[in-house]
Order: structure tokens, then C-alpha cells, then sequence
């Protein structure tokens, strides 16, 4: 059984296809969903995206965003989808950096919020791309 | 018939004109490739977008989120989105003459780019507020906009937002346009027509699905209003975003259309004032050949 899921960030669709099941990091801890999930939306916490599509199971990094889960078709929006090999570690680093620099100086609640939100998406990428490396 | 100098001249100053236009097509193709570009990458998600909040609206009750909220009244807040630069054919008139045809006395409007502002003023529209964007336009300023109009809308100042833009249909083709941001409605974005088609088949056979098991709520997962308190400002920012990128993609288009003819008639007038000024030139020289064989003649 089969169901559309579809990833979209502002830059582009990054995916849209059929699969058989999905894990998303919801903001209330990890959600899985399979063919006849009842409809659901929920905000999306940084980390990973599995999603399983002709018994091969695949991975992807998200953003903060939120999900739609409604009769055959999940949408995922967010600000940030990138599989392992699009990671460049060095770069994640250097901007994970910078916004621990940046939280430093004195800024407004809002700043403060983009900024931790940053971090968050840095530190999911770098997780995954060293448990990644691991387990090669 | 004008004499030689006086063509020289406006030659010239043709040439001078068509140099410029020129180089201001140049320039806006330049601009024009990267803002097509941010416009129809940045659809698909502003569609999906709209396409959740038009659902969620559908099957939720109306009190889950105050900026959804459908009002009786019939005051209008109009954001307008025009350029800041002329010179790039009718977008700019074809929008003002659509947002005038629309509004009513009742309406208030919010412009963005300097063209709107100056045209509302003296038309003597009821305008609260002016918003200027970089180009290409950022999402903070987007925010701020996007921040006005909802703050109007939650105060009960106004019962609807709408936003008018022009939306890019193709380089040589944009097409004016008023959405509705507030209350959420479905959102039109110019969309090619085939993948238009397959969508509303494929929305049709979801209705379908939906029909069967009932129309049963969402689960809000932790609840309705921390979902939604995220969700929904975040949209309107969105498209408000997107529609600016779609007015961007739209004026480099138009600017680079009516610069490349206007390049066109002036090397069109240059060539036409050059067979002339030949003309003339030549007439002169026949005319002096002509005196000076009478004289040689006179004198045999």
C-alpha cells in the first residue's frame, strides 16, 4: 500500500512520489505513517525524515516546517531537505559557529529565536552525517 | 525638407536614446533570469502551502485561529505590490487600473514600491501605509508587511486583506491580479495549465477519498492553537514573499520587453532619418554639380 508523500521547501520541490511509510520528527517526538493515517498536522522539529519506498529505505534531513497528513497524501514544508551527500560538513560547522557567536551579543527575542533555529537545523545535519559515517 | 544639420542631430540623439535602452535591456535581462527563477522555484511550495491552510480552514472550526476568521463586513485592506522604476511598459497601469476597478470607498491600501504610492496619492486613495522592498526582495521585508496586515486584520480594522501583484506569467506575458490572503482562501499562482489540469484531478479523486471515510477533523498534534499559532503567520508571510518575487520576475520581464522595443524603433528611426539625410545630401550635391556645369557652361 502506497501513499503520495511530497517535500517541499521554498526553493524547490524536492520530492514527490509514491511510499509505502514515513517517519517524520514532529515537534511531539518522532511520528510514523503508514497507508489510512488519520488526517494530522503537527509542526516539525529538526532532524531526520525516513521514508521507506519500494522496500528500500532512504533518509533525509529537514528543517523546522510543519507536516499535513491527510487521506493518501503527507506534505512536509520546510526550510531546509538534504540527503547525506549534500551535506558539506565543514560548511555546517562554520554556521553553527557563527550563530553561537551571534547568540553572544545582545539581541531581540525574535533574533534570538532565528538564531537558535539555525543551530537546531546545523546540529541535526551534523548528527546524521557522523552516524552516517559510522556505520559505513 | 529639414536641412542636414538639423538630421545629424536627431540622429544623434536617437543613437544616444537606443544606447541606453539598450543597455538598460542588458541590465534587466540579467535581473530578469535570477527573479523567474526565485518566482516558479518558490511556487510549489506556496502552493502546498495554501492548499494545507485551505483544508485546515475547511475542517476546523472557525474560532482554531483568529486569523481565520470569516467576518459579514466589507472593509478591504488592499497591499498593493508595484515597482519602484517605471519604464517597463503597462504593468504598473494595469494593475492600478484593476486595484481602482475593484475598491470601493470603504477600501484601504498598503502600498509596496514607489509607482503604487505616488498613483494612490493622487488619485487621493485612502493609503495608511508605504513599504519599500530591495531588489531582489528579502523575507524580512516581507515579514514586515506580511506583520502590518495581519495586525490590521486581528484588530478588527479591517474584514479582509488582499493582496494585488502581477504575476508572471511568461516573459512576455504578465497577468494583474487581487488575491485573498485574509480569511484563507485558494490562492491562483500562475501556474502552467497542464500541471493546473492534473492537480484538479488529483484534487477531485482526493475529494473523493475524503467523502468516503467522512468528513472527520485533524488531529492538532500537541493542540489546534499551538499548530496554527506557527502555521498560519507563517503562511501569510510566505505569500506575501512569493507574490513579491512574482512581481520582481514581472517587471524585469516587462522592463526588458519594452526596452528591447524600444531599442527596436530607434535603430528603426536612425535607419529612416539616415536614407533621408542621404537623400538630402545627395539632392545638395546634384544641385551644386548642376550649378557649376551651367556656369561652365554660361562661360564657353
Amino acid at each position: 500500500m502506497a501513499f503520495l508523500l511530497e517535500i517541499v521547501t521554498p526553493e524547490k520541490r524536492i520530492f514527490s512520489d509514491e511510499v509505502e511509510g514515513v517517519v517524520i520528527p514532529g515537534s511531539e517526538g518522532e511520528l510514523g505513517v503508514l497507508e489510512g493515517h488519520a488526517p494530522l498536522v503537527t509542526n516539525l522539529q529538526p532532524g531526520e525524515l525516513r521514508y521507506s519506498k519500494g522496500g528500500e529505505e532512504e533518509t533525509l534531513v529537514i528543517g523546522k516546517g510543519a507536516v499535513e497528513v491527510t487521506r493518501g497524501k503527507v506534505s512536509i514544508l520546510t526550510d531546509l531537505a538534504v540527503t547525506s551527500d549534500e551535506i558539506d560538513e565543514a560548511a555546517v560547522e562554520e554556521a553553527l559557529k557563527r550563530a553561537e557567536d551571534a547568540l553572544a551579543e545582545k539581541m531581540s527575542d525574535e533574533e534570538i529565536a532565528t538564531v537558535e533555529a539555525s543551530i537546531q537545523k546545523s546540529l541535526a545535519q551534523l548528527t546524521f552525517k557522523r552516524k552516517r559515517r559510522k556505520q559505513i | 525638407m529639414a536641412n542636414t544639420q538639423d538630421i545629424r542631430r536627431r540622429i544623434k540623439s536617437v543613437s544616444n536614446t537606443a544606447q541606453i535602452t539598450n543597455a538598460m535591456q542588458l541590465v534587466a535581462a540579467s535581473k530578469m533570469k535570477k527573479a523567474q527563477d526565485f518566482a516558479t522555484s518558490g511556487r510549489p511550495f506556496a502552493e502546498v502551502l495554501n492548499s494545507v491552510l485551505v483544508n485546515l480552514k475547511a475542517n476546523t472550526e472557525e474560532e482554531a485561529h483568529p486569523l481565520l476568521e470569516e467576518r459579514e463586513g466589507n472593509k478591504t485592506l488592499v497591499v498593493v505590490i508595484t515597482t519602484d522604476k517605471g519604464l517597463c511598459g503597462g504593468l504598473n497601469t494595469n494593475l492600478l487600473r484593476k486595484v481602482d476597478n475593484e475598491g470601493d470607498d470603504q477600501t484601504a491600501y498598503v502600498t509596496v514600491g514607489r509607482k503604487g504610492r505616488q498613483a494612490l496619492a493622487r488619485l487621493k486613495k485612502n493609503l495608511i501605509a508605504d513599504f519599500e522592498v530591495s531588489d531582489p526582495a528579502e523575507f524580512a521585508e516581507a515579514k514586515l508587511v506580511a506583520k502590518f496586515a495581519m495586525d490590521k486584520f486581528l484588530e478588527g480594522e479591517y474584514d479582509r486583506v488582499q493582496v494585488a501583484f502581477t504575476k508572471f506569467v511568461s516573459t512576455l506575458s504578465q497577468e494583474p491580479a487581487i488575491e485573498t490572503l485574509l480569511p484563507i482562501r485558494s490562492i491562483d499562482l500562475g501556474v502552467d495549465k497542464g500541471s493546473l489540469v492534473a492537480e484538479a484531478e488529483s484534487v477531485s479523486v482526493e475529494a473523493d477519498k475524503t467523502e468516503d471515510v467522512g468528513g472527520d477533523d485533524y488531529i492538532f498534534e500537541p493542540d489546534p492553537a499551538s499548530v496554527l499559532d506557527s502555521v498560519v503567520p507563517y503562511y501569510v508571510n510566505f505569500e506575501i514573499f512569493q507574490m513579491m518575487q512574482e512581481s520582481r520576475a514581472s517587471e524585469h520581464s516587462a522592463r526588458m520587453v519594452a526596452m528591447k522595443s524600444a531599442t527596436d524603433n530607434a535603430n528603426d528611426m536612425i535607419k529612416d532619418l539616415k536614407l533621408e539625410y542621404n537623400k538630402i545630401r545627395q539632392a545638395a550635391i546634384t544641385t551644386e554639380l548642376l550649378d557649376i556645369t551651367t556656369a561652365m557652361k554660361a562661360l564657353d
